[in-house]
């Protein structure tokens, strides 16, 4: 009853730490995402060696098997590739554009679609209806099919070395754009929610401007839904970036991204240079995975009906 | 008295969290007869819906009965196996909560979920369990049963809709009702009709009815016995008439005089612009929370007449004229 | 009422209708009408200065709704509504500048805070917004002040609302409504949602704060009880109606309209204890297609053909007037 519902409403601070402790799966998942997210940002430092500086390169190592095979060397752990670039290193600098790439995205399509959501939601009228139609119709395009095309628009209407300089950028919109919808329909869901609560109508009595009402008081109580979806769309960005770039519409070559590296390794599978390919591919498994777990756990820790 | 139809003695329920064990319902023990409507009365967090849904047997994990006896007609059925005590769930206990709409299915007409339920429990063909389901929609009240049978929840209004969860609680005739704030969702005119039509049942088919509410006036107008409760105690225990006209415990005596009455007002009809409005009785403060009941009395840190016993040792229910209250005034009073 | 007590609110035939249609795609498709629910239809009233109105009637009376189109929160269908002598509505007026004079009180004390602010930032909104205070310590010492108004102690304010109980919120939510300096406070079921002895502790508290401050309030209210406490006149409504409004010791002594009385026989009566009584016979009806005539003939025990047909207006003085046919015929 009321009484145990405040005392569990007073607890609510601590059980995100609490449920985190209970749930061994979710701290190996936060270690995995610790170590992905450190080495990529510490990659110059974590690598044991530059794959994109030529100057060290040897192509004479080109195709070395990891090194616990009988061909293998010590110096090269996990192989090198065609080029002689240490794969290893290479999936350690790929993480870390895919990371990037993937935060950067979520980024920009939660600020499109968060600002979107709130002002159809508390504004509604033509507004709300313009928005959501338009959500509508993105939504019945696959996000993939969406961020290929704004990523060929680009690269119709910009010159070729303008495009390749942001490309990067290009892909982060492409990616975004594909996905403001989740956030917008989130939003202005929690937001028709919050603006008919007695707390959004006493600023209303007092006379604070709509605007001041919609990022003071209705956007900080929408955000518990939003932060769950950009945590779980983390992964789906790096997964849609890995796809456009082994599609070849992606980053460019001379800065392989995970999906990169699987469509280079890709060309030499049925040769039998294996581990180009796999040591990549479980990378990007391994770190989709750990952020999806993360995600699910956060989107169960907030639901206070699971707890 | 006749023989109990329901005993609960020295009930207590837990809910255990990592931050200790909450004591919701602490020593709870009453009886109610054959026909008798007893009420129990609190304030939110006081413990009496957790009683009645300890003696339905649904009681929300992690909450569990730590002690104490639930006997209905003189059989334990506190300690049952899940599947037996649905039965005698069904059968034998009838239960009406505060929402109607959510009592019903919104997929089914009225009829298919009260045929359902007494094909379910009485050993009776399909049209019979129709005709026993027109019985009961006009028994409690529903105009043109024929027409309104093959009706769904939603073409019925509050009251109506509670009139139809009274029925569907009615399908097994069971000996005891255990009625949840069956009219707190309903307007104050659909309220009065559905008192009625409780009490009507209770004294008809001398049925056992524990109406639990927060509202005293229901009580009053309803209840043959009330039991007061605070902080998951009983307060006091006793007829309806002696406990608001002579409430015996502190805690009813504040809380009577806490509640608004029309008659005063009536009674003394003032000069406009002099000041108009009396103070209410006022009990400062506010029920302590679960994980902080303070030693002793529950209630002594807000009690006006409170004294050292108080802080120090528990009371238990003592007798006190017709009535019986936990209070230490009445440790050397009329026994 | 003596000629220098100039009303401070006045309702001149105020109407609110909500369009209550399927959307638009399904009107076109469906061939549906579109539908307008009159939530509050002709509703007329003056409220005193320092005076206690309260508006009384079960749910969907409109009474709610009365609440919101006095403070602006829905804007008026029909009528006007002045403050101070000064319509609203009128191209002249400063309405922002008179709605400040007023605030208002919520029923819910679980939805009626922002979960996420402070208390201190909650009670200082008003402040801060009309710019009532110069500095810093200003607010703080004003913050302090109202808290203790309401007998929270000053330190409470570095608390969120969920640290508190239902009761404590609903004072937080008196704070807030004073922290503008309000003449006139509406006051929407502000204990329906409480105990019965917090509900003692904000009545006591809601009185004590009219006659140190000098407020008005407008009470809605669907407990007669509590109306009958704290009310100088009362309103009683009934689909969108007034239908009786009269000075409270006369109308809770004797009820004139027929929906009153019927009201009043409802109530549970704790003096009572155990006596039977006369259940009242039907239910509201549905407000989308209300009865013709007085929208109560139909559950009257005193209606005639004229209830029927001629919907009754509001006839008497301030002091006690009434929409009903039998009353103005002396039949009841």
């Amino acid at each position: 009853m009321a009484a145990v519902a405040g005392w569990l409403r007073r607890a609510w601070g601590h059980d995100l730490a609490w449920s985190f402790r209970r749930s061994p799966v979710t701290i190996v998942a936060a270690l995995l995402t610790l170590v992905c997210v450190g080495g990529a940002l510490f990659a110059p430092w974590v690598a044991p060696h530059n794959p994109f500086d030529s100057a060290t390169l040897n192509l004479s190592d080109g195709f070395t098997p990891p090194a616990w095979t009988e061909k293998g060397s010590a110096k090269y752990l996990l192989g090198t590739d065609d080029q002689g670039r240490d794969v290893l290193s290479t999936i350690i600098y790929g993480a870390r554009i895919s990371l990037g790439v993937g935060l950067a995205a979520v980024l920009f399509s939660a600020a499109l679609g968060i600002l979107l959501g709130l002002a159809a939601g508390y504004l509604g009228g033509r507004l709300d209806a313009f928005i959501m139609r338009v959500a509508d119709i993105q939504l019945s395009f696959p996000a993939i099919l969406i961020a290929l095309l704004i990523d060929g628009v680009a690269r119709i209407a910009l010159p070729r070395e303008l495009h390749d300089a942001l490309a990067i950028y290009v892909l982060v919109v492409a990616i975004g754009l594909s996905k403001w919808v989740d956030y917008a329909r989130t939003v202005r869901g929690s937001t028709l929610v919050e603006r008919n609560k007695e707390y959004v109508q006493a600023a209303r009595v007092i006379g604070r401007h709509p605007v001041a009402i919609m990022v003071r008081h209705v956007l900080p109580n929408t955000m518990g839904p939003v932060l769950v979806l950009a945590t779980i769309n983390v992964a789906t960005a790096i997964i849609t970036e890995a796809t456009l770039s082994f599609l070849g519409v992606g980053v460019p070559p001379t800065q392989p991204s995970l999906g990169t590296l699987i469509r280079i390794g890709n060309d030499f599978l049925i040769s039998g240079e294996w581990w180009i390919t796999l040591f990549p591919g479980l990378a990007l498994v391994v770190l989709v995975l750990s952020v999806n777990l993360l995600g699910d756990w956060l989107r169960d820790a907030l639901n206070p009906k699971l707890r | 008295m006749n023989a109990p139809l329901l005993e609960v003695k020295d009930l207590r329920v837990e809910f255990p969290t990592r931050r200790g064990t909450l004591v919701a319902v602490d020593g709870v023990s009453f009886a109610i007869a054959p026909g008798e409507v007893l009420g129990v009365v609190g304030e939110s967090g006081a413990g009496k819906s957790l009683t009645g849904m300890a003696i339905i047997g649904l009681l929300e994990p992690p909450g569990r009965i730590a002690a104490g006896e639930i006997r209905l007609e003189g059989e334990r059925i506190d300690n049952l196996p899940p599947e037996r005590l649905r039965k005698i769930r069904g059968r034998r206990i009838g239960a009406i909560f505060q929402d109607p709409l959510t009592s019903l299915n919104p997929l089914y007409t009225v009829g298919d979920q009260l045929i359902e339920t007494i094909l379910t429990h009485l050993d009776v063909n399909k049209t019979q369990a129709r005709t026993r389901a027109l019985k009961l929609l006009a028994e409690v009240g529903i105009p043109a049963p024929e027409a309104r049978i093959d009706h769904y929840p939603h073409q019925f209004s509050g009251g109506m809709r509670q009139r139809v969860v009274i029925a569907l609680a009615l399908c097994a005739e069971p000996r005891l009702i255990v009625a949840d704030e069956p009219t707190t969702a309903l307007d104050v005119s659909i309220q009065a009709q559905i008192i009625t039509l409780l009490k009507r049942l209770a004294r008809d088919h001398g049925t056992a009815v524990m109406l639990i509410t927060h509202d005293m006036g229901v009580i009053a107008e309803t209840a043959d016995r009330v039991a007061v409760m605070y902080a998951g105690r009983l307060a006091e225990l006793g007829p309806v008439r002696d406990v608001i006209h002579a409430p015996r415990h502190p805690y009813t005596a504040g809380l009577m005089g806490s509640i608004p009455k029309l008659a005063e007002a009536t009674a003394s009809p003032g000069a406009a612009g002099a000041r108009r409005h009396g103070r209410l009785v006022q009990i400062d403060g506010a029920m302590p929370r679960l994980n902080a009941i303070p030693p002793g009395c529950a209630f002594n840190p807000r009690c006006p007449q409170r004294f050292a016993r108080c802080a120090a040792e528990r009371p238990e229910l003592l007798p006190v004229g017709s009535a019986l209250a936990s209070c230490w005034l009445y440790a050397n009073g009329p026994r | 009422m003596s000629a220098d007590k100039r009303p401070l609110v006045q309702l001149q035939d105020v109407g609110r209708d909500f369009d209550v249609s399927r959307p638009w795609l399904n009107r076109v498709l469906e061939g549906a009408p579109r539908q307008l629910l009159r939530a509050v239809d002709g509703v007329s009233f003056e409220v005193e200065k320092g005076e206690t109105l309260a508006l009384v009637g079960e749910s969907g009376c409109g009474k709610s709704t009365v609440a919101r189109l006095i403070v602006g929160l829905y804007p008026l269908t029909r009528g006007r509504i002045a403050f101070d002598g000064l319509d609203l509505a009128a191209p002249g007026t400063d309405a922002p500048a008179l709605r400040r004079r007023m605030q208002m009180i919520f029923q819910d004390p679980y939805a009626s805070l922002n979960p996420r602010w402070r208390v201190r930032d909650i009670v200082a909104e008003p402040i801060r917004v009309l710019g009532l205070v110069a500095s810093r310590e200003a607010e703080r010492q004003r913050v302090a002040e109202l808290l203790r108004q309401v007998g929270l102690a000053p330190e409470e304010g570095e608390k969120v609302p969920h640290e508190f109980s239902g009761g404590q919120r609903q004072r937080i939510s008196i704070a807030r409504a004073l922290s503008g300096n309000p003449e006139f406070l509406v006051c929407d079921e502000p204990t329906s949602a409480l105990d019965v002895s917090v509900q003692a502790q904000i009545l006591n508290l809601m009185t004590d704060l009219q006659e140190r401050l000098g407020l008005t309030y407008l009470f809605i209210s669907h407990n007669l009880a509590v109306v009958s406490h704290i009310a100088d006149r009362v309103g009683v409504m009934y689909l969108g109606r007034v239908v009786e409004l009269a000075q409270a010791d006369k109308l809770f002594a004797a009820p004139r309209h027929p929906y009153t009385r019927m009201l009043m026989d409802a109530i549970p009566d704790l003096q009572m204890t155990g006596k039977a009584r006369t259940p009242v016979a039907g239910e509201v009806p549905n407000p989308l297609a209300p009865p013709a005539g007085c929208a109560f003939h139909p559950r009257c025990p005193h209606a005639n053909d004229r209830c029927r047909a001629e919907r009754p207006i509001l006839l008497g003085p301030a002091s006690g007037a009434v929409a009903c046919h039998a009353v103005e015929e002396a039949r009841i």
